[in-house]
């Protein structure tokens, strides 16, 4: 989960690393107050989990109050690259000296955390790499022995970083272990015309496995700019996404789901969520899932693909036939069983029948069925 | 023959007494895995019963070792647990530690991963559902039913329902090993590992890759497969219509801005000769006309 910037903020001020004053506001009046408290003049900045904010006109410089106001009108509500605009983040602001890249990153196929940083902050770094690679400095991060002093000085120093940046590495690899972060980037660490080192802006992803050891706070844990069908999703246990399709797909296992999503749009039609009920398909997961995908009024058709590996597809059927007992079908429903025990489970639909309910053998026949009835309803 | 796991492996099981643990060991019997034994500090000197079989039950990693000579364990155990249990299967010198427990927080991973190195434990997982040498052995929770041919195949993947779509399809044909090496975003096990073992066994005539969005392993495995892969490679893909920055189910399975899309993999591996199935079913058929050709 990524944590919005004055989440990251509040984090990077708990291990010790200096950040500029802010407040958050999530209403106009909210914002003229907290611009009052800060001094008046303040930079506001749109809370989305998104880049190029800036760009998109999210960052603006008011001069008092009465303008942190008015901009804090304009911005609230705005919509960034899809993420609608809920609070801004007013700071005061800093006189920049110079500004720097710092980062931690998950080494995928390394299986470790590199360490990067840069003297060119405040651009997209992927820009810097791209076009200056020696601008920008990596450095593995051996998992055993984390950060080191020694190994802090020697980055800050590789990268041309002040050397009162590497302390600042070290609190921000306390963050990265401590707050089971999967990424803490701070862009632009900036150096203030006093010579103070300070994190302007930032990201934080957290790991959502370690929810069982990090017990969030509040503000971090809570997003409310979530889709409510996603929400309602969450709240009945479900690995849902919802995406902008017409084909509303059940399936069991992450991969397969995935391919039959795009098996789906394949054939000419737009899946219109992702959803993984995993190996036990009991009959409450069953009709959660249908509840949740037929309340999306895009959806047209609804495809449930299960492969029994582990479970049994003759229990999956029943599942769908409890299901359709609590909830009421509204489009049509295709169906296909594969694997362990499929010609009982087969059977066991064949045995309810249902005007809306269709079944096909293979993953490809039944794609092809499911977006029919969803280009061709009316 | 096949990769990691064959009939003479010698099968420990961590967290054997949990609801998990008896139902997939019951089933790793059943197909004819050799388990010696699980493991569980607070059962110790107990014994599990499966059927006609029991399994004794041992405090500690090493001790179960000691008195059995197992190599190979499988981990039911619970995430907080997880990585304490990797590090003891490591230290009792462990050959091959497959973890199948979903949701280990990933610092724990590159921790275990990194300590199971110095020890040359050869990790497969996390979030995965273990391998399976159809005939010999079966390692995890792949369900030994749907494949149960010894065969010509070699199959990695990313998935497990995916690994269970294509064995299903290819029954007829069988399967060497089929290692399924989970979809997180650090695992122990790669596809250019399982790629260059498969190369090495003799009985592996040919390989379906099976990957899916994001960081770059297809890609790294695609560069691997041109320069020292002389077996046919077939591949596929999943994830070609997931939104960028969302996770689609797997911990890994995530498009970070234009890095780690299905599109870029596809292309990979089709520029390294690999041909790639737009669905599970033609995947298969690709594998089958592969192999024709081979004959």
């Amino acid at each position: 989960m990524d944590l919005y910037e004055h989440q990251a903020r509040e984090l990077f001020a708990r291990y010790g690393v200096r950040v500029p004053d802010a407040e958050v506001a999530d209403t106009p009046r909210a914002a003229r107050r907290a611009a009052q408290r800060l001094g008046g003049r303040v930079v506001v900045k749109a809370q989305v989990k998104t880049g190029g904010r800036g760009k998109a006109g999210g960052v603006k410089i008011a001069a008092d109050p009465a303008a942190a106001e008015l901009t804090t009108r304009q911005i609230l509500g705005m919509d960034i690259k899809g993420h609608p605009v809920r609070k801004v983040m007013l700071a005061r602001p800093i006189a920049v000296e110079a500004e720097f890249y710092v980062s931690y990153v998950l080494d995928r196929a390394a299986g470790r955390f590199l360490a990067i940083a840069s003297a060119e902050g405040g651009m997209d770094i992927e820009e810097v790499a791209a076009t200056r690679p020696d601008a920008v400095v990596r450095v593995p991060v051996d998992p055993a022995e984390g950060v080191t002093p020694a190994q802090a000085a020697e980055i800050a120093a590789a990268a041309k970083l002040p050397p009162e940046v590497a302390p600042v590495l070290l609190r921000l690899w306390e963050v990265l272990t401590q707050e089971d972060a999967l990424l803490v980037e701070v862009n632009p660490l900036v150096r203030t015309t006093e010579g103070r080192i300070l994190a302007l802006d930032g990201k934080v992803t957290v790991d959502d496995n370690a929810r069982f050891r990090q017990a969030r706070g509040e503000s971090e844990a809570a997003d409310p700019h979530t889709d409510p069908l996603e929400a309602a999703a969450t709240a009945k246990g479900l690995n849902y996404v919802r995406l902008d399709g017409e084909v509303g797909i059940i399936g069991n296992g992450a991969g397969l789901v995935m391919s039959t999503l795009d098996v789906v749009a394949g054939c000419g039609a737009r899946p219109a969520n992702f959803l993984d009920i995993g190996g036990g398909a009991s009959a409450e997961t069953m009709a959660d899932g249908l509840s949740v995908i037929l309340s999306d009024p895009a959806v047209k058709s609804v495809f449930v693909n299960v492969f029994g590996g582990i479970t049994a597809c003759d229990a999956v059927a029943d599942g769908i036939v409890r299901a359709l007992e609590r909830v009421r079908l509204t489009r049509p429903l295709v169906v296909r069983l594969d694997g362990n025990a499929a010609a009982r489970g087969r059977a066991i639909l064949d045995s309810h029948p249902h005007p809306l309910v269709h079944q096909a053998t293979t993953m490809d026949s039944a794609a092809r069925r499911a977006a029919h009835l969803a280009t061709t309803a009316a | 023959m096949a990769i990691y796991l064959t009939k003479e492996s010698k099968v420990l099981v961590q967290g054997m007494t949990g609801a998990e643990g008896m139902k997939h060991t019951r089933r790793m019997l059943a197909a004819g895995t050799d388990v010696v034994g699980g493991v569980n500090p607070r059962k110790a000197g107990q014994a599990a019963g499966f059927d006609d079989r029991t399994v004794p039950v041992f405090g500690t990693v090493s001790e179960a070792t000691a008195a059995t000579g197992a190599d190979v364990t499988v981990v039911f155990v619970p995430p907080p647990f997880a990585k304490a249990a990797v590090v003891e299967a490591a230290d009792a010198g462990i050959g091959l530690a497959v973890v199948i427990t979903e949701g280990i927080p990933v610092h724990d991973a590159v921790a275990f991963h990194a300590y199971a190195k110095t020890r040359s434990t050869r990790v497969i997982g996390p979030n995965c559902p273990g391998l399976i040498s159809p005939g010999q052995s079966n390692a995890g929770i792949i369900p030994a039913d749907i494949a149960t041919k010894p065969g010509r195949i070699g199959l990695v993947s990313k998935s497990g329902t995916l690994t269970y779509q294509l064995m299903y399809e290819l029954r007829e044909t069988g399967f060497t090993t089929a290692v399924g090496i989970g979809g997180d975003p650090v695992i122990g096990t790669t596809h250019i590992d399982c790629l260059a073992a498969f190369e090495d066994d003799p009985d592996t005539e040919l390989i379906i890759l099976i990957g899916e969005i994001g960081g770059d392993a297809e890609e790294r495995a695609a560069a691997y497969i041109s320069s020292r892969i002389t077996k046919p490679v077939i591949g596929y893909i999943a994830g070609f219509t997931a939104p960028e920055g969302r996770t689609m189910g797997h911990a890994g399975a995530i498009v970070s801005g234009s890095s780690g899309t299905a599109q870029a993999k596809k292309q990979a591996l089709e520029a390294a000769g690999v041909r790639v199935g737009d669905t599970p079913s033609e995947t298969a058929r690709l594998a089958l006309e592969a192999l024709a050709r081979l004959t």
